[in-house]
């Protein structure tokens, strides 16, 4: 199963993403977003980092990007799309996902694990997961803060070590304490942490195995 | 032609960057009831008709200058 992992021009997440998908046995590989044919993967994730220098707005310009065309059509025909931190902001742009992410709400950069309680798992990134999972990632964005339509489909939300979801423990301001999301037919779905950082013990945490499992456990033969 | 662009924030939508300002002129003594951060984006554009200019710069609006999700825009020709 192949998965594209699309390289704007200040994406830095690429190769962890890459190094994840291919260590639960996908076959990931870069792709430039000037590229205009992806029918020849199976999936796609838009991986973390500052595209275009997060001009104007995050996630704004890469919309524009040639590859979005592709990841619209992959995304059409029920392709697995993963969009992680920066990637969530992107797919928010292309109106892929419902919302958007605003500036957190203490003006601050987070840079630190968080815990995350899985919610519905009929979702290319919680399907592997049972609900009610709490796992622990690290947080790394400044626009984390999400606002979208109250009925959105939540695959996970910031919770306390012992899954308590709350306030105290929203680390952004993210509307409901929402951390991931994704659309009505749950093959496109975005977090705002980074699951492919969480994939080792020795490096602090295995929290994002699950959801990136569930991401590869998704891919199925390229249908367009 | 000039064109500016003022892009706000629905009202509906927080501005944190507005309320750390409003909190930070309190702390200053000012008397101020909320603070929000529009962006202005000034234009170069060809075009005689300012009619015309407005609409397509409106287009670039939609398409780019501003997220309808959360920003309404308003456009000075001129």
């Amino acid at each position: 199963m192949s998965v594209a992992v699309i390289v704007f021009p200040g994406t830095n997440c690429e190769h962890d993403a890459v190094w994840a998908l291919g260590d639960l046995g996908a076959d990931a590989e870069l792709v430039w977003h000037r590229e205009t044919d992806l029918s020849s993967f199976d999936g796609v994730v838009l991986p973390g980092g500052f595209a275009h220098g997060d001009a104007l707005r995050t996630g704004a310009i890469a919309r524009f990007s040639p590859v979005m065309a592709e990841v619209e059509r992959l995304a059409a025909a029920g392709a697995p799309v993963l969009g992680i931190c920066n990637g969530f902001q992107i797919l928010c742009e292309a109106h892929l996902l419902p919302g958007v992410l605003l500036e957190n709400r203490d003006l601050r950069f987070i840079c630190r694990p968080v815990h995350v309680r899985v919610e519905e798992t009929d979702t290319v990134l919680t399907r592997s997961a049972t609900a009610g999972d709490v796992l622990e990632i690290p947080l790394n964005s400044y626009e984390g803060n999400y606002r979208g339509p109250t009925d959105v489909r939540v695959a996970a939300r910031y919770c306390g070590p012992d899954g308590t979801v709350d306030e105290e423990w929203n680390p952004n301001g993210s509307m409901g304490s929402i951390a991931a999301i994704a659309n009505d037919r749950g093959n496109v779905a975005a977090i705002m942490p980074h699951p492919e950082r969480a994939m080792e013990a020795v490096l602090g945490s295995t929290g994002g195995r699950t959801l990136l499992q569930s991401f590869v456990d998704s891919l199925t033969p390229a249908r367009v | 032609m000039r064109v500016t662009v003022n892009v706000r924030r629905r009202p509906d939508i927080a501005d944190p960057q507005g309320t750390t300002v409003a909190r930070a002129l309190r702390d200053l003594g000012f008397d101020v009831d909320g603070v929000r951060m529009n962006k202005e984006i000034v234009l170069e554009v060809d075009g005689d008709d300012p009619a015309e200019v407005e609409a397509r710069v409106a287009e670039m609006c939609t398409q780019l200058l501003a997220n309808p999700v959360m920003d309404d825009f308003e456009i000075t020709v001129g």
